[in-house]
């Protein structure tokens, strides 16, 4: 039988891989935002399982709301991207580095 | 093992599966490519769950749309990305270093958990008898309607921004100039000349 923690476990590995992948690619910003989206789906899931076995709806509201939040967040970043990319020519993270003073 | 339990594995399986080659693919296309195998088998997690409206939103939304964006941005931008992946082996001791720390910490968290008791007298919105989807709606649409409000409005913000942040007036290529079309006059325009038979101009 299928319970909470399996569900729990699987949120918790794809948050960890998406820890992962945040240090893995330090360089590269767009594998970043992936890995932030990860992050966000294991928080999902776990909003959802939840919301699934004490049987209290607020959860899935809540993953509405998160799912809200990250589409705006991937809009906004991929657009601060490519216009640092059309201003440097790489999406290095270390490159970014033009405000400091 | 039972039908559910088989499709939780392989769901899950191809979760992980797919988180995994999204953090290690060479080519960030093919990242995108595994990312949306990772939110498909989660939108079939959440159909296992009984979220059957959220499995859904994922699929559209997320599959349709967002990664979608980040197919046309990792396509269009001409970026160089062997040399970036080179680098990852520098990073690859401490990002295991601290994958382990956080997973080890989960196991710590996952050893020993219990609900609290009289925890199902707190449930806020009873799932009910009501399809999904229905009661979803009812509870967004009259409890937490201002909530639904601002979310629309932090998606405009977002769009507006976007819009705003990649926007640019190019200066070297030539545009048309509405103003300027509309102000000339055929006094300006047109030149009578007066011509002798037998002669060009």
């Amino acid at each position: 039988m299928i319970g909470l923690e399996h569900y729990l476990m699987v949120a918790g590995a794809l948050f960890v891989i998406g820890v992962f992948g945040l240090f893995l690619n330090r360089k590269n910003v767009i594998i970043m935002l992936m890995s932030l989206e990860l992050i966000l789906l294991a928080v999902n899931i776990n909003l959802v399982s939840f919301s699934s076995f004490l049987g209290d709806l607020i959860g899935q509201v809540f993953t509405i709301f998160v799912l809200t939040v990250a589409a705006a967040e991937a809009a906004i970043g991929l657009a601060i991207l490519v216009l640092f990319f059309r201003n440097r020519g790489t999406i290095d993270v270390e490159d970014v580095n033009m405000m400091k003073g | 093992m039972t039908a559910a339990a088989f499709t939780f594995y392989l769901f899950s399986l191809s979760v992980l599966a797919g988180g995994l080659m999204t953090v290690l693919a060479r080519n960030p296309v093919h990242s995108v490519l595994w990312l949306i195998l990772t939110f498909i088998s989660a939108a079939g997690l959440f159909v296992l769950l009984g979220a059957e409206f959220v499995a859904m939103l994922l699929v559209i939304v997320y599959v349709g749309a967002v990664m979608v964006l980040f197919l046309f941005v990792t396509m269009m931008l001409d970026v160089d990305f062997a040399t970036l992946k080179g680098e990852m082996a520098r990073y690859m001791p401490l990002a295991l270093f601290i994958g382990v720390v956080i997973l080890l910490q989960f196991a710590v968290a996952y050893g020993s958990w219990a609900i609290a008791p009289g925890t199902e007298t707190r449930v806020a919105a009873p799932a009910g008898a009501m399809e999904n989807t229905r009661a979803l709606g009812v509870l967004l649409y009259d409890r937490y309607f201002l909530l639904f409000q601002l979310a629309g409005l932090v998606l405009l913000v977002a769009m507006i921004g976007a819009i705003v942040l990649t926007l640019r007036h190019r200066t070297d290529i030539k545009r048309q100039d509405v103003i300027a079309q509309m102000m000339r006059d055929p006094k300006t325009a047109i030149e009578m000349l007066d011509v002798k038979p037998g002669q060009g101009l």
